[in-house]
């Protein structure tokens, strides 16, 4: 019984791992393009210009108040209209970019209050400059408090690139689709698929939690 | 207070405002090479920022500071305002240890110990923990290099905070309250090696709240009050004979509660204080 239920499988095995590659990918793109937006505005959030922190706030609260698809959507279908037409692979990857960024961003702000005046101060009596001091001493601080909930939001990136699906990336959960309109068995073929989620979110909280077992020791 | 052409530190008229507050309403002052200078006074009284005016922790609207080859005019108007670069300089000449010690947690006690001297100063990795094995050693710390600054006591912390300061090799130390967030039986360890600092001559200014201490190691007593130096004098004269009420009322404060303190305790603070108390009037 087992091998009639693996034949049923074996066509689709080399292109189960073509989609989690493009998982991958799109995971790996969006978390930075979320990284970048995230940094410039938990900078723009502190920043000295008000025009800065109000486009930062402005930033965070329209992409943490509208459903990520409906932002997916305006990327995708949205901007064609104003002559900028993307892929769906570069659109989807801005559009979750984009929206993880507002996450990041709060997450960087909370990580750098948290890091207590003193720290700063005694670099300062040092002679330590500002960019010296980020470098060496706050960021690094600032990464291992941050990591936990940044670990959180890369996991939940990889699960939303599931939505790109809707603006035909081939990825995932859109060639599964495809393999059940022709096969006519979704329970199988779904849960395959939630499986093969459920390991690359395992091995990102895995590496996560090596990498704060590394850091505890001096925190 | 004439011009002195040989002072060390020299400070004229500095004001220190935080909105309408005016912390520093004009303090001048001048600091000589081997002078050890203990600051008292109530909190509020402007000392602690008076200290971090000196280093520029703390940017002063008005008045001048003179160190070394630095000659600043803090005046809004002035072509002589530090820059960035000159705080750089400035402040890599003048120690400065805190209340709450501000080791880096993320690194050893060495890393700690080198970062400067290797990043600010340019010194070569070697040179640099040689130096800051020898400065852990003189502590009694130097078993400890290898761990992080958590897993020290408070007062190991704090001595590990003096040597990182000492690493540069500043001209000056400033010490800022540097034993009050200390439990009362680790004050003992952090005063004596402040203590043997000013046995090797060098310069400091030290915010205090040990009264005892301040009169057994400086050379120098200043008395803050409401943002103005309101008594400078040899300690055994400002802290024994004080001229105003105010110091009068505040040693009374503060040596009550020295003593009651270190009821329990031996620290260098309570025969200092006994012996004041002994010879009031």
């Amino acid at each position: 019984m087992i091998a009639t239920w693996w034949e049923g499988f074996e066509p689709y095995v080399a292109g189960f791992l073509d989609a989690s590659v493009v998982v991958l990918v799109l995971s790996i793109c969006s978390i930075l393009v979320s990284w970048i937006f995230g940094l410039l505005a938990a900078l723009g959030k502190v920043s000295r210009f008000r025009l800065l922190r109000w486009l930062s706030d402005f930033y965070i609260w329209f992409i943490r108040g509208t459903p990520t698809l409906i932002q997916i959507f305006i990327v995708y279908f949205g901007l064609p209209q104003f002559g900028l037409r993307l892929s769906p692979f570069v659109a989807g990857v801005i559009a979750l970019g984009f929206n993880g960024g507002a996450y990041v961003a709060e997450i960087i702000r909370s990580g750098l209050s948290a890091i207590p005046r003193g720290q700063t101060e005694s670099a300062e009596a040092l002679g330590m400059g500002r960019s010296l001091l980020m470098r060496r001493i706050i960021l690094p601080q600032v990464f291992r408090i941050i990591l936990p909930p940044l670990t959180n939001e890369a996991i939940s990136m990889l699960k939303n690139t599931s939505l790109l699906s809707v603006i035909t990336v081939v990825e995932l959960t859109l060639y599964s689709q495809t393999i059940i309109a022709t096969t006519f068995r979704p329970f199988e073929f779904y849960i395959a698929t939630a499986l093969i989620y459920l390991v690359m979110t395992s091995v990102i909280s895995q590496i996560a939690a090596y990498l704060e077992r590394k850091f505890a020791r001096s925190l | 207070m004439t011009a002195d052409r040989d002072a060390l530190i020299r400070i004229r008229g500095l004001h220190k405002s935080y909105g309408p507050i005016e912390v520093l309403k004009g303090i001048s002052l001048d600091v000589h090479q081997g002078e050890v200078v203990s600051i008292i006074g109530a909190s509020g009284s402007g000392k602690s920022t008076f200290l971090r005016c000196l280093n520029v922790l703390e940017m002063p609207q008005a008045g001048r500071l003179r160190f070394e080859g630095f000659d600043f005019d803090f005046d809004e108007n002035s072509r002589h305002r530090p820059t960035a670069a000159d705080l750089r300089l400035l402040r890599a000449r003048i120690g400065m240890v805190f209340q709450s010690y501000n080791l880096w947690p993320h690194m050893t006690v060495l890393e700690n110990v080198i970062e400067a001297p290797i990043r600010v100063a340019g010194q070569p990795l070697r040179e640099a923990t040689a130096n800051a094995e020898a400065l852990l050693a003189r502590i009694g710390l130097v078993d400890k290099r290898h761990s992080y600054p958590t897993r020290l006591s408070g007062g190991q912390q704090q001595r590990v905070a003096i040597v990182r300061a000492l690493a540069m090799a500043p001209k000056v130390m400033l010490f800022d309250e540097v034993t009050s967030a200390l439990d009362p039986e680790l004050v003992g360890e952090v005063l004596s090696l402040v203590a043997s600092l000013a046995e090797d001559g060098m310069t400091m200014l030290l915010v205090t709240h040990e009264i005892g201490f301040a009169r057994e190691v400086s050379t120098r007593t200043l008395f803050f009050d409401q943002g103005l130096v309101a008594e400078d004098g040899p300690p055994r004269e400002v802290l024994q004979d004080p001229r105003s009420d105010r110091l009068r009322q505040f040693l009374k404060r503060v040596l009550h509660t020295d003593v009651r303190r270190d009821a329990g305790h031996a620290v260098d603070g309570s025969a200092g204080a006994q012996a004041i108390e002994g010879s009031a009037p």
